[in-house]
Parts: C-alpha cells; sequence; structure tokens
C-alpha cells in the first residue's frame, strides 16, 4: 500500500500507469496538457508523455468523444476528459449514437476501447452546469459500460480496469472528493474486478445503496444510527451497468429493508431501476418498500441552496426511519 | 418580403468556370486544368466507365429491389455515380474511407461485395463488412458523425509517424451539403486543422437534403467555407470521373504527404428521391431534373470513349452485359440472404460478458423455448 494520496491523484496515478503499460493509451481533452485539467487530474502527464499522447483538444465535446472513436478505430485508448458533467451533452450524440453501437453494427469486427471520463456531482459550490449527475442517461444506452468511483484507491484501480476494458467506458469522478486521500492498492492480484460492488460497512437492519459522491454520506449515516442502535449496510455498487445484482439481493434478503442513496434527480433516476430489481427479487422478504433518497425534480439549484437538494445524513436516516414506519 | 428575401438570393449555386475544376465537359471533350494534370491510358478510361455502368446498374437494382418490398429503404447514388468513382478510384492502399449511407460506388471502389451492403438496408444487420478489410468504415447514418471519426482515425495516422513514408494513408470522409450544416463536421474541420490532420473532406454537394435546397444550408459556395477554417477548398465537377479522381487523388497526396486536410466540394445533383420513401416531385421541378441530365456523368466518357476511338460497340455490349450480371447476381443474393434468428440481437453488443444482458438473453431464449414445447 502507498502512503495516502488524494482521489485527483490516484487517478493522476492510474492514468500514468496505464500510459506507461501501453503506448497506446492516450489523454485528451480541454486543457488536459499544460494546466493538467480544472482538477489537475492529469497534472504533469503532458510534460512526462509528450503532445502527442497528452492531447490539448480544441473546445469541443462532441469532436473530443468524434475522434477518439476514430483513435480507437486506429487502434489507439483514448481517456477522454470532459471537463464538468453538465459539458457532457454536446458529446452525447457521439456517445449514444456512435460510440456505443458500433461494436454491434460491426458484427463485432470493431472493438472501441475508449473511456470518458466525467467529474460529476454537486457540493463545491460551482455555478449551473458543474453540479449534475447525468448517470441515468448513460445506463440506459446499451453498449456501455457505466462506473462511478467513490474514494481514491477505487479510482485508482478502476480506472486502469476501465482503460484495459475492451468496451467503451463512461467513469464517473465525485468532484466533491477530490480531495479526500487514502493509501492505494498497487497490487493488481489484489484488485476487485471493475463491475463488482462492495460492503464497505457491514449492518444487520437496513441495506443502503449508493456510489459516487453518496457513498461518504451514507457511511456517515450509518455512523450515526449506530449511535440510535441501528444497523445500517453500506454498499458502494461502484458499477452501475453491468450492475452487481447479487451483492444487492444477498444483502437485502438479510436485512429487509433498503434505502438507495443519489444525488441526481430521484424520478426515473438510476435508484428506479434498483427498486424495480430489488422488488422482482426480494419480494416476500421485503418489510417495507424501497426508498430512494436524491435530488428533487428539479434543475440543480443555486448553490446556496444545494445542501438542501443533496441527500445528507439527516434525509437518509429519515427515510431508514420511514422503512420501519411501515 | 420573407424572412429569406431580406438579404437577397445566395449564390450558392452559381459555378463560375474559374472556380469549377473539370477536365471533361459534358459533351466529352477533354479540357486541361493547370492545377491538376491528368494523364490517362485508354485502358484506364474504359475501366473507369465500366466502374460507373456497374455502379449505376446496382444502383437501379437495389431500388428494384426495395419497390418489390426486398429492401426496406434504398438511399439511391443516381447522378453521383462521377464523384464517387472518381474519388473511390483515387484511394491507395492505406486509406481509410468514412462513408455516409449513399458511398455505393466508393464501396465498389474498396471491394465491399455489393451484397455487403444490402443487410442494412434489408434488416438483416446495421452494416455487414469488415472495415479494415476494405479500407471502408460501416456506413453512417446520423448526418456528419462519421466526419470526426475520420479526424480522429487521421490523427492516428500521425500518431504512428508513417506521414511523408511509403506506409502513408489518409482518411476520405464522404458527406453531403446538408452535412455541412451540423456541429460535427464543423468540428471535424476545426479539428482537423488546428492538428493538421491527413484528412480529405469530400462534399457530395448534390443540390439537396432531402427536400430542402442548398439555400437552406448555406449563403456561399462550400468549398469556400475551408479558408474560415485555414485549409485549402475545391469545388470540381461532380459529374466528372476525371476531375474527381485529379482532384482527390492531389488532395490525398498532400494529406499522406503531411500537409493537412483539404475540403472538396464535388458539384453534382441527385437525380434520384433522396432514398426510396421520398417524393421529390413535392419540392422540386421537372426542369431542373432535365438541365442535370445533360450533365450525366457517364454519357460524357462514353462520349469521349467513342470520339477518340477508344472503344467500340463490342466493348459498351460488354460493360451492359457484366453490368447486368453484377445486377442479377445481387439480387439473387439480395433473396437469399436469410434473415438472423431472434437471439443474434444480443451478439456484439459488448466485447467481454455482460451479466445483465446475459441474463435477458436466457430469459428470452427460455419464453421462445416455452412455444416450441406447447407445440411439442
Amino acid at each position: 500500500m502507498s502512503e495516502p494520496v488524494t482521489m485527483a491523484r490516484a487517478i493522476n496515478h492510474g492514468l500514468r500507469r496505464a500510459m506507461e503499460d501501453d503506448a497506446k493509451v492516450v489523454v485528451m481533452g480541454e486543457d488536459v496538457g499544460k494546466l493538467g485539467g480544472v482538477f489537475r487530474v492529469t497534472d504533469g502527464l503532458q510534460k512526462d508523455f509528450g503532445e502527442e499522447r497528452v492531447i490539448d483538444t480544441p473546445l469541443a465535446e462532441s469532436g473530443i468523444i468524434g475522434t477518439a472513436i476514430g483513435l480507437a478505430l486506429r487502434g489507439y485508448r483514448p481517456v477522454c476528459e470532459i471537463q464538468f458533467d453538465g459539458f457532457v451533452f454536446p458529446a452525447a450524440d457521439q456517445i449514444i449514437t456512435q460510440l456505443a453501437k458500433m461494436r454491434m453494427r460491426s458484427l463485432g469486427k470493431l472493438e472501441l476501447p475508449v473511456v470518458v471520463r466525467i467529474p460529476c456531482g454537486g457540493g463545491i459550490g460551482a455555478v449551473e452546469h458543474h453540479s449534475e449527475s447525468p448517470e441515468a442517461y448513460f445506463t440506459h444506452t446499451a453498449g456501455l459500460r457505466v462506473v462511478a468511483c467513490s474514494n481514491p484507491a477505487d479510482a485508482y484501480t478502476m480506472i486502469q480496469q476501465s482503460i484495459a476494458s475492451p468496451d467503451p467506458v463512461i467513469f464517473f469522478e465525485p468532484k466533491r472528493r477530490y480531495w479526500d486521500k487514502a493509501p492505494l492498492e498497487e497490487d493488481p492480484a489484489r484488485w476487485a474486478p471493475l463491475h463488482e460492488a462492495r460492503v464497505v460497512h457491514p449492518g444487520e437492519h437496513v441495506t443502503v445503496l449508493a456510489y459516487g459522491p453518496a457513498v461518504k454520506t451514507c457511511l456517515e449515516a450509518a455512523g450515526a444510527a449506530a449511535e440510535e442502535g441501528r444497523s445500517l449496510e453500506v454498499i458502494d455498487l461502484r458499477s452501475l451497468n453491468p450492475l452487481d445484482i447479487g451483492a444487492v439481493v444477498a444483502s437485502v434478503e438479510r436485512t429487509g429493508r433498503c434505502v438507495v442513496v443519489h444525488e441526481a434527480p430521484v424520478f426515473s433516476g438510476y435508484g428506479a431501476e434498483l427498486a424495480a430489481r430489488i422488488t422482482e427479487r426480494c419480494f416476500y422478504r421485503l418489510e417495507s418498500p424501497v426508498l430512494r433518497v436524491g435530488g428533487f425534480s428539479t434543475p440543480y439549484p443555486p448553490s446556496r441552496l444545494e445542501d438542501h437538494y443533496l441527500p445528507d445524513l439527516d434525509r437518509i436516516l429519515d427515510a431508514v426511519d420511514r422503512t420501519f414506519s411501515w | 418580403m420573407t424572412i429569406n428575401s431580406v438579404r437577397g438570393a445566395p449564390d450558392t449555386r452559381e459555378t463560375a468556370d474559374h472556380e469549377l475544376v473539370q477536365l471533361l465537359t459534358p459533351e466529352g471533350e477533354r479540357v486541361e486544368h493547370p492545377d491538376y494534370p491528368l494523364d490517362l491510358s485508354a485502358e484506364q478510361v474504359r475501366a473507369l466507365y465500366r466502374d460507373l455502368v456497374i455502379v449505376r446498374k446496382i444502383d437501379l437494382a437495389a431500388v428494384a429491389l426495395t419497390r418489390q418490398g426486398e429492401l426496406g429503404l434504398w438511399a439511391s447514388l443516381l447522378g453521383q455515380e462521377a464523384a464517387q468513382i472518381g474519388s473511390g478510384r483515387a484511394l491507395g492502399d492505406h486509406d481509410m474511407v468514412f462513408p455516409t449511407y449513399r458511398e455505393h460506388g466508393v464501396a465498389w471502389c474498396r471491394d465491399v461485395p455489393p451484397i455487403n451492403l444490402l443487410g442494412l438496408f434489408r434488416g438483416v444487420n446495421h452494416g455487414g463488412w469488415d472495415p479494415a478489410e476494405h479500407g471502408f468504415h460501416l456506413y453512417t447514418i446520423v448526418i456528419g458523425s462519421q466526419t470526426l471519426h475520420a479526424a480522429g482515425y487521421a490523427m492516428g495516422i500521425q500518431r504512428d509517424g508513417v506521414l511523408g513514408t511509403e506506409k502513408a494513408g489518409a482518411t476520405i470522409a464522404y458527406f453531403g451539403d446538408g452535412a455541412t450544416s451540423q456541429g460535427d463536421v464543423n468540428e471535424s474541420f476545426v479539428f482537423a486543422s488546428v492538428f493538421n490532420a491527413p484528412v480529405v473532406f469530400f462534399c457530395q454537394n448534390n443540390q439537396w437534403a432531402i427536400s430542402e435546397p442548398l439555400e437552406k444550408q448555406t449563403k456561399i459556395p462550400l468549398y469556400r467555407r475551408a479558408q474560415g477554417y485555414g485549409f485549402p477548398g475545391v469545388r470540381v465537377d461532380g459529374n466528372d470521373v476525371f476531375a474527381c479522381l485529379a482532384v482527390t487523388r492531389k488532395a490525398l497526396e498532400n494529406a499522406r504527404d503531411g500537409q493537412g486536410p483539404t475540403l472538396v466540394e464535388a458539384f453534382t445533383y441527385r437525380m434520384g428521391a433522396h432514398t426510396t420513401t421520398d417524393d421529390p416531385t413535392r419540392y422540386r421541378l421537372k426542369a431542373e431534373e432535365e438541365a442535370w441530365k445533360l450533365k450525366d456523368p457517364i454519357e460524357r466518357v462514353k462520349a469521349y470513349l467513342v470520339r477518340g476511338d477508344l472503344a467500340d460497340a463490342a466493348f459498351f455490349d460488354e460493360v451492359d452485359a457484366e453490368a447486368k450480371r453484377v445486377a442479377d447476381d445481387l439480387r439473387k443474393a439480395c433473396l437469399a440472404l436469410p434473415d438472423p434468428g431472434p437471439m443474434a440481437m444480443f451478439d456484439n453488443v459488448y466485447a467481454e460478458s455482460h451479466p445483465l444482458m446475459t441474463e435477458e438473453q436466457e430469459r428470452f431464449a427460455a419464453y421462445l423455448a416455452s412455444f416450441e414445447e406447447v407445440r411439442s
């Protein structure tokens, strides 16, 4: 294990290691070169790997993904940075109509090992379009794999596993956790598979499902609940598509109660899929409906209000309480 | 006064002689252009004529198959044969084509079996050939998306360090006049320009984007847009196979040599409907079609061959017979194309296993099998 590093550094180390291991890995995006990215995630990479492999692109998100597809067709493994979640939409066409579908279109002859890194979520006091959680748009698109890291150790391993994947991966990075610190596991033999969920806080009474930025909040909620004698089992899903449904079912079968937490709006959000699947598989074991805690059916609010919009410890505990009052 | 008339009529269709590169007139007369010398043997001209006739015949066969319900749709290349054969025959082994869904003539030049083009239109697959084997990417239906793929692939060629060597290749991105309004096409111009990527942007300006005339897309001749992006643009007579060959050849050579992108505007005309579901009588005049008929891309090559005594009647008969054979074979192969089994939709979505999809696949297979049990 390494010294503790921030999540931003952890991803940086992961990118560096992938670039050292495979000369075909290229990093591309707006400001990723000299500046090292607006969050400094790619800091120093251009200096060490050159402008051909760490590409400061024109300011055009569709162009970034579209040319990454072309590079992948030529045998490269592009890792694209979308500067902020709210700016992925100009690229959504290339991601959804081309990146996700090209393998099937080619009857399996083409491989698209493209990673799209998206700093996501709120909580940093940002202006509009800088705090969104667009994961459900992409989990709904067959052909993509969608993952979300929640801590430095996972960020380090998952970015490397995503780059190694022959399928396109949408990689969500919780930007308000960029500065959290933890040691990294450098031995790949000890890494969990990319699409495996992890129980990050074992418990007995209620299963709490989260990913990305909400995992830490749920861990805090588990600590507070313990003081009141409630034992929460927190699962970090890590992978949203595919979903490790086995880990989820195993937990809910034991607890009989489940709360899903994410920052994205609840309506038609990823939690709706979780609730439906859990209901299908654990129907007779459930003591109450699966409850969801998340953003409201409003656009992301101005940052002075975001603390009310984002699921916090109290709203999570409120939902936990409600699972006992059904 | 309508909104469109406020600024007066645009001159996008103006084809002043000095702007248009032409090496063979509609009457079949060979003319010279100082920038595009072209020396073709009689045999090479006959080969081009053969290509033109065969791809037109393939196209007519596909239209007929659609009328008979064997294809769900077809996008006809009628009228654009010279633009496609001229540019297609300029390509080298290391070049990579990024086509739209209308590039059947270019596909012919890249040895894609014509039957493989039909899978998409018959609905048995979304694209049925190996892009790497033919240097010919899959048909792209979303307008303009493939221009970015061409720019990115060209950036890969640069990174391979092959430009200027005998392994050098370029990409050629095909698109139409309508696509020039798309953001992706403009972004691909920017990327190709600032990275000096080896791309030839080959715009077949066939004057119509379904029902919308060129005036709805541009206020200036399209080739002049290249100047704004910082690379050369040239307008070529898109019904002149010699000129299309010469202009594309030069643009490809420049790209392979590290001199960056070129925009080629092949000025042509979509003689047929946009696709077999379209009805051009609703939006354009017969007189316009008649005027373009006089500029037919095949007739002028025939006239040139006859006038120069470069081919006899036996040659023309032989080409017609060969074209008919190709079309007949295509027709037979189309009728023999099997429908895929229902489980094929789960194939090739992911390279590596995907438990959620596998679960759905297994359930659906069991569901289908349950009908078999009932029957037996």
